[in-house]
């Protein structure tokens, strides 16, 4: 298969107040394009060219650092972007609703827990909110750019949600107040994409 | 006579000796320039956030992780010697805390230049030139992925290296894969020049070379062989 790099499902300023247009179009046009090219000269150079990410990533630590990281980056911020919505905000429905209550009592305690990763993970990383082998939740963070799918995972899973805690993702609007911009973020989650991932997975 | 004397002495020292206790053995120290002395390179809303609030919160944060430990009165490099027995809050916390301000000591307004004296010679030496040093250093900042550092250091055998850390680790700590006596660094965490230079950490470098302060490298150079 060719990779092709997304576009972004909305406009760079849909997401004001909240993320700020400036930030999304460095994030999109600099930091995500430049993830894309460096995976796609790095994977040239493997034998796992034209591999789906998610066969990548379950073989990743036998390929190089630059497949890892930047394969990671391309993943995680197209995974990132469809995950919010200038209609977003509100709470999940459905199964996945129920999951979460019955996982973490509440959904105010699931983003208590899910705020808590994202705050504590020390430098530059992801929080991701995924499905285990045996379809229960489970609230974890990551390093750089890793996410569950990789064979390198301490929490091995499928990521459904995930929030980019880079600086770069709020710098530009809230420095170094990284837990509001964890609270801005739930303004914008598109809990209907989150869902339809989530049931995709349990059907 | 005598004995009142002696409790005067004693009385008057009370207020030191409580100043004394008061004063914590690991210090904040003062930034020092001012926010915009190292402007344009450096701008003043980084360095007041990156100073007040991102160095500050790490010294805090430190000194939270050790109280009530022996470390409140362990000196930095010690701490760093046992860092793998400590928990991530001390390791990161102290990491910040001793970077920043062994940093803000790397720079200084009308800054840049070469080094000159024995650490100019030992980069020659070491890197085939000043030019080929520089190039080497922002090419291991450039390439350090995610959050990190990079270092010039002196080695066991006296031989000058760069390395990268990640996070807020340094050559000290007992971790580090290539450990040494750090002379000269840099912070490449995003927070360090994102307000200004964005994406283009290259750019951020370049300008940095602008701001250096060679004395101090020079003066921490001769300590570590000193050390030897």
């Amino acid at each position: 298969m060719d990779y092709q790099f997304p576009s972004l499902p909305y406009a760079f300023n849909a997401l004001e107040p909240h993320i700020d247009a400036q930030t999304m179009e460095i994030h999109y046009t600099k930091h995500h394009k430049t993830y894309f090219d460096k995976f796609v000269a790095a994977i040239k150079e493997t034998e796992s060219n034209g591999k789906s990410l998610e066969e990548i990533f379950a073989n990743v630590s036998k390929l190089p650092m630059a497949v890892r990281n930047h394969g990671g980056g391309l993943y995680n911020h197209t995974m990132f972007w469809e995950s919010m919505s200038p209609n977003g905000g509100g709470v999940p429905a459905g199964k996945l609703s129920d999951a979460i209550n019955a996982m973490y009592g509440s959904f105010e305690d699931f983003k208590t827990k899910f705020n808590d990763a994202a705050a504590n993970r020390f430098g530059s990383g992801w929080a991701w909110l995924s499905v285990k082998a045996d379809n229960s939740l489970c609230v974890c963070s990551s390093a750089n750019q890793d996410n569950p799918l990789m064979d390198t995972s301490d929490c091995p899973a499928t990521p459904i949600l995930g929030l980019d805690v880079w600086e770069h993702a709020y710098y530009l609007k809230f420095q170094n107040r990284r837990p509001e911009y964890i609270s801005a973020f739930w303004n914008v989650v598109n809990w209907e994409v989150i869902e339809a991932r989530y049931n995709s997975i349990v059907k | 006579m005598k004995k009142i004397l002696v409790y005067f002495v004693v009385l008057m020292a009370i207020p030191f000796a409580l100043k004394a206790q008061q004063e914590p053995f690991h210090k904040f120290a003062p930034l020092p320039y001012a926010y915009d002395a190292l402007e344009p390179y450096i701008d003043k809303m980084t360095m007041e956030i990156h100073y007040d609030k991102h160095h500050r919160a790490y010294y805090n944060n430190f000194m939270a992780a050790v109280k009530g430990t022996e470390l409140e009165k362990t000196p930095m490099l010690s701490i760093f010697a046992t860092i793998s027995t400590q928990p991530a809050a001390i390791r990161n916390n102290a990491g910040g805390y001793w970077n920043h301000e062994m940093f803000w000591n790397c720079m200084k307004p009308n800054g840049g230049g070469a080094p000159t004296g024995k650490l100019g010679e030992a980069i020659t030496s070491t890197f085939g030139s000043f030019d080929n040093f520089k190039k080497q250093f922002a090419e291991a900042g450039v390439k350090r992925f995610g959050s990190g550092w990079v270092w010039l250091v002196v080695g066991k055998d006296g031989k000058l290296f760069i390395s990268s850390t990640a996070n807020q680790d340094n050559p000290l700590m007992n971790i580090a894969e290539q450990p040494g006596t750090p002379v000269f660094c840099l912070d490449v965490w995003e927070h360090a020049y994102y307000l200004k230079y964005q994406n283009k950490r290259g750019d951020y470098i370049n300008a940095w070379w602008n701001a250096v302060n060679w004395d101090f490298a020079q003066k921490l150079y001769a300590e570590a062989l000193e050390k030897k």
